[in-house]
């Protein structure tokens, strides 16, 4: 297991040196002087350009520049975002615990919800639950992302009232964080808040987090509960199912001991592609919901040609996909015996 | 010698073979995916006719000056140029969102609005001053444009790379599939996000974000193929008969896996016009003003909270484009979804 690892490791510098590769070729198709407008932020420097290119060596050839760029990358240094106004190590750190925060908590309706109804719908097949859970799988998987976030902030923040708007904590709560500052431990600020026992945030920013998770979590729940629903039909026409009912065990035991248990093995090969959705549906999340996260500032970024900003936004994304399906597999082998590492 | 004359049955012709295959027996049957393929032909219908529906405006764009017309309705004028080259050819200035003014205030469905040349209606209402109703239809046309390119060349990238990656093998397969490795090791709206935002913002430039990200699965799917198929016997008689590579390619292994390939083509038509609407909702994709979805729900965003009293009063701005999206999602991936199961040999 330990090889498997390491070789699943090895794979990620590849990977950022091939993107890398791929993002600073991709501006060789623009002149030295639209390359320079990444790193303008005031009207004096656009008077400067011709010293932005000499300093930065924009007009170096193609692998000079990439050499250059990989040399204080490695070093730890990867420039200056113009959309955060701060370097770009500064900004991941800053606001990366913010995407956490709303993929983590959106993982507990994903998995709970999902996992429960597809159960259900598998243990009751052709019943009213199981219509309901292919009815609900087939509309929340056709709304995409962006278009949920809009209806959901139309119908419970515009006309209903009772969600708060953009952002991740109200102005009161800002005010009062000013005032009085709740100790960064693990950034994000719920866990943070409870740690200091200062629950107004802490409610202040649940709330705040409610719809963005609700909107992150449901385009992936449809394809869990799907595949839950398909595993468990698989699962419930094996013969130990079947020898498990003719001992006499109670239908719960056999259903969720014997059934559920092997049926979750299948839903948990999708952990790669959740990760992915996940990281996808945040971008677009934070930005619908102006909440602090990495993915917002990547959208920004984008918006404002920022390349370092860009350049740093997708190394984080390649290693978070990577190193997270990693993790996914290594929990796959450890749940299902049969898995071997090859 | 009296020869039993039977009445053989006439063979059935090749119209009646396919209404009768076992796929499309199954397809009927499922009316989900009827419902599925009423959608779609429907978005298809309004695509096609986009001028006809939502015809060039007096004032908003430049496309009644660009097909060389004065009034409107001379696009309904069968007998007329302006009709075909509307309806097949437009200029590109009908792609752009006309706007009835420039107020940011959105105005309701078929209320009187005040426009440069007087009052107008638009059938669903204004957002930042777009006439909504002509951003759907022609953003139907758009969506339709952008989603047969991407496939196109998405599938013939695919096609070439995986055929060869399988049927020859060796360090070409290994060298195609690391860098298909690279590709799928990468959420694809970074990568899109990244390539649109470097090359700027054009329908050609998404296109080419959209081919570069979504070739790879496509080559992987036929590359999984061609490794089934090349190992049957009738392959093997091909080469004993002296066919070369490219022949076997085309005339024997590529007709087999077709069938795969179908099914994610439909979902994909399906889905790559929604992933372009969210990037240009991000405001990442289109130019700003072009027909596209996602502009229209992007311009949504500012008008979610109603004035004092009225919580609901922009309801338009939002509900039109959400339905479009939504149903055209639905008719795809139930069109997708049952294609693929009927499709599916292993399933009787």
């Amino acid at each position: 297991m330990f090889a498997f690892i390491i070789r699943r490791l090895a794979i990620l510098p590849v990977v950022l040196l091939a993107l890398t590769l791929v993002i600073v070729g991709l501006l060789q198709f623009l002149t030295p002087a639209e390359r320079a407008a990444a790193y303008v932020t005031s009207e004096q420097q656009l008077r400067n350009l011709d010293k932005i290119i000499r300093d930065k060596g924009l007009d170096q050839p193609f692998l000079v520049q990439y050499w250059s760029w990989l040399k204080e990358a490695v070093r730890g240094n990867l420039g200056f975002s113009k959309a955060s106004n701060k370097p770009v190590t500064e900004t991941i750190a800053e606001r990366f615990p913010a995407t956490l925060e709303l993929t983590l908590y959106a993982l507990v309706p994903l998995l709970g919800f999902g996992v429960w109804l597809g159960t259900l719908a598998g243990l009751n097949k052709n019943k009213w639950i199981d219509q309901f859970a292919r009815v609900f799988a087939v509309i929340t998987y056709n709304i995409p992302t962006f278009v949920l976030g809009i209806l959901l902030l139309v119908v419970f923040y515009g006309a209903l009232g009772i969600a708060p708007g953009p952002g991740l904590i109200s102005s009161e709560t800002q005010v009062a964080l000013l005032i009085n500052p709740v100790p960064r431990v693990t950034g994000l600020l719920s866990i943070d808040a409870l740690l200091a026992g200062n629950w107004s945030v802490f409610w202040d920013v649940l709330h705040h987090l409610l719809l963005p998770v609700i909107t992150l979590a449901t385009i992936s729940t449809a394809t869990l509960i799907k595949v839950t629903r398909g595993a468990m039909l698989e699962v419930l026409s094996q013969d130990y199912v079947r020898t498990a009912r003719a001992k006499g065990l109670p239908e719960r035991v056999v259903n969720l001991k014997h059934a559920r248990r092997n049926g979750l093995i299948p839903v948990a090969t999708l952990g790669g592609y959740t990760v992915i959705g996940l990281l996808q549906g945040a971008i677009i999340t934070e930005s619908i919901f102006g909440l602090p996260g990495i993915g917002s500032w990547g959208v920004d970024a984008a918006g404002k040609f920022d390349v370092p900003g860009l350049l740093g936004f997708a190394l984080l994304a390649g290693v978070i996909v990577v190193v997270a399906s990693l993790l996914v597999d290594v929990l796959y082998a450890l749940i299902d015996p049969r898995v071997r590492f090859d | 010698m009296a020869a039993v004359q039977g009445t053989t049955p006439a063979p059935p012709s090749a119209r009646s073979q396919f209404w009768n295959s076992r796929a499309m027996r199954r397809f009927r049957r499922n009316r989900l995916a009827v419902f599925g393929l009423f959608l779609v032909l429907l978005f298809i219908l309004i695509a096609a006719f986009a001028p006809l529906l939502a015809p060039p405006p007096k004032v908003g764009n430049n496309c009644l000056r660009d097909l060389g017309a004065s009034e409107s309705g001379q696009v309904y004028n069968v007998f007329a140029g302006v009709f075909w080259k509307a309806l097949v050819a437009p200029p590109q200035s009908c792609y752009m969102t006309a706007r009835v003014n420039f107020q940011a205030q959105p105005s309701p469905p078929l209320q009187p609005v005040q426009s440069d040349v007087g009052e107008v209606r638009p059938l669903m209402g204004t957002s930042n001053g777009y006439d909504i109703w002509y951003g759907l239809v022609w953003g139907t046309r758009t969506a339709f444009m952008l989603s047969l390119s991407v496939v196109f060349f998405q599938l013939l990238i695919g096609v070439v790379l995986g055929a060869i990656s399988g049927y020859f093998g060796g360090w070409v397969d290994n060298f195609i599939q690391r860098i298909i490795d690279i590709i799928f090791a990468f959420p694809s709206l970074v990568l899109i996000i990244v390539i649109t935002s470097l090359l700027g913002k054009s329908l050609s430039n998404v296109i080419l974000a959209f081919v570069v990200v979504g070739w790879a699965g496509y080559a992987r799917l036929l590359r999984a193929e061609v490794l089934k198929v090349r190992s049957l016997e009738f392959v093997d008689g091909a080469k004993a008969i002296g066919a070369t590579d490219w022949r076997i390619i085309f005339r024997h292994v590529l007709p087999n896996a077709l069938t795969a390939l179908t099914a994610v083509v439909v979902l994909d038509l399906g889905s790559v016009p929604l992933a372009a609407a969210a990037l240009s909702f991000l405001g990442i994709g289109l130019p700003p003003g072009y027909a596209d979805w996602g502009q229209i729900v992007s311009a949504a965003r500012a008008w979610i909270q109603g004035p004092p009293g009225q919580p609901l009063a922009y309801w338009y701005v939002s509900f039109f484009p959400a339905m479009t999206i939504i149903l055209f999602g639905l008719g795809w991936n139930l069109l997708g979804d049952a294609l693929r199961d009927a499709l599916d040999p292993r399933e009787t």
